[in-house]
């Protein structure tokens, strides 16, 4: 659930009191939520690259292509795209989220999940299995 | 005493980073793990902070170092084929001892010139290879939310659990990296 920032509900002065002396600004979970989805897409990613490339053989050559010349072969790619996917997804989750409240649990359990998806897909006995 | 190029590579990657990425795992981890409410006093959070900061960056840091170095320089010289002549993939490999000119670390391994050596390179170096990269997007993650929320993970304990499984998921992917990057070293240096 999203809901928009709301400086009271966080009270974290009441659970800490050691915390009230250092006058924090208040923030929302809204960033948060952002890198925890954008960094379980970013190894989504990579595992799902891993795979495909073994599945398709326009995928891999599509991977090649970021090694310029350089003999890293498909690794390029993966490691490229997924890296880019992670940031990139950061940044538009950060601007759509960054004044929001952002229900915490949810977005660690979707990042948690894709993120186990992802080494599953860079485990070679699973890529292995659509050679 | 001297290093070659490749062997300075190899240790800048493995050995300097690694090093570096594991020390600021455990000061990192050590620090998350005792923001609790009540534990610390409000000199001690000021004081402790600015440490866990410099060092949730510095895993991250040396993370995308290893990761980086490893892809774009050291990982090129374990992959290229050196020892196809004609039809056969390995004949650079005849008798090899260890990878050489004409037998490159993946050759050598595949070729099973020296026992049965095939599975480090179709498990261990594949493995390796790419969940490796999710140590440094995991590490950037826990260090922006370290950062960003500072103290007040004190009070947020589900936000700070997160920290920390993000903080211990990034350093399991370094450890299959590193771990798998040392047998192989053993078995196939980079030469």
């Amino acid at each position: 659930m999203i809901t928009d920032f709301d400086p009271g509900r966080h009270d974290d002065e009441s659970v800490a009191p050691e915390l009230a002396p250092l006058n924090l600004d208040p923030k929302p979970d809204g960033p948060a939520a952002a890198v925890m989805i954008a960094s379980g897409l970013g190894v989504f990613t990579l595992g799902l690259m891993t795979t495909l490339a073994v599945i398709n053989g326009s995928v891999k050559s599509f991977l090649e292509w970021f090694q310029f010349d350089q003999g890293v072969g498909a690794l390029a790619g993966k490691s490229t795209v997924s890296v880019l996917v992670f940031f990139v997804a950061w940044l538009v989750l950060w601007l759509i989220w960054r004044q929001k409240d952002v229900v915490l649990k949810t977005s660690f359990y979707i990042g948690l999940g894709l993120g186990i998806l992802g080494v599953i897909g860079t485990f070679p006995p699973f890529f292995e299995m659509f050679e | 005493m001297e290093f070659s190029s490749r062997e300075t590579w190899t240790v800048i990657h493995g050995l300097v980073l690694g090093t570096l990425f594991l020390l600021a795992f455990a000061g990192g981890l050590a620090g998350l793990w005792s923001m609790r409410p009540g534990l610390m006093t409000t000199e001690g959070i000021k004081e402790r902070m600015g440490r866990l900061y410099v060092g949730a960056w510095v895993m991250a840091a040396a993370a995308w170092g290893a990761v980086i170095t490893g892809t774009w320089i050291v990982y090129p010289w374990y992959r290229v084929k050196l020892a196809p002549v004609g039809e056969d993939a390995y004949a650079g490999c005849v008798d090899a001892i260890l990878p050489n000119a004409a037998c490159s670390p993946r050759d050598f391994l595949k070729s099973n010139v020296s026992g049965d050596t095939e599975m480090w390179h179709i498990f261990g170096m594949e493995w390796k290879e790419h969940v490796s990269w999710a140590a440094p997007i995991l590490a950037t993650a826990a260090a922006f939310l370290i950062v960003y929320y500072g103290p007040r993970l004190i009070a947020r304990p589900w936000l700070r659990a997160a920290v920390i499984v993000m903080f211990v998921a990034a350093f399991a992917a370094a450890l299959v990296g590193g771990a798998f990057g040392a047998f192989l070293n053993k078995v196939a240096p980079i030469v």
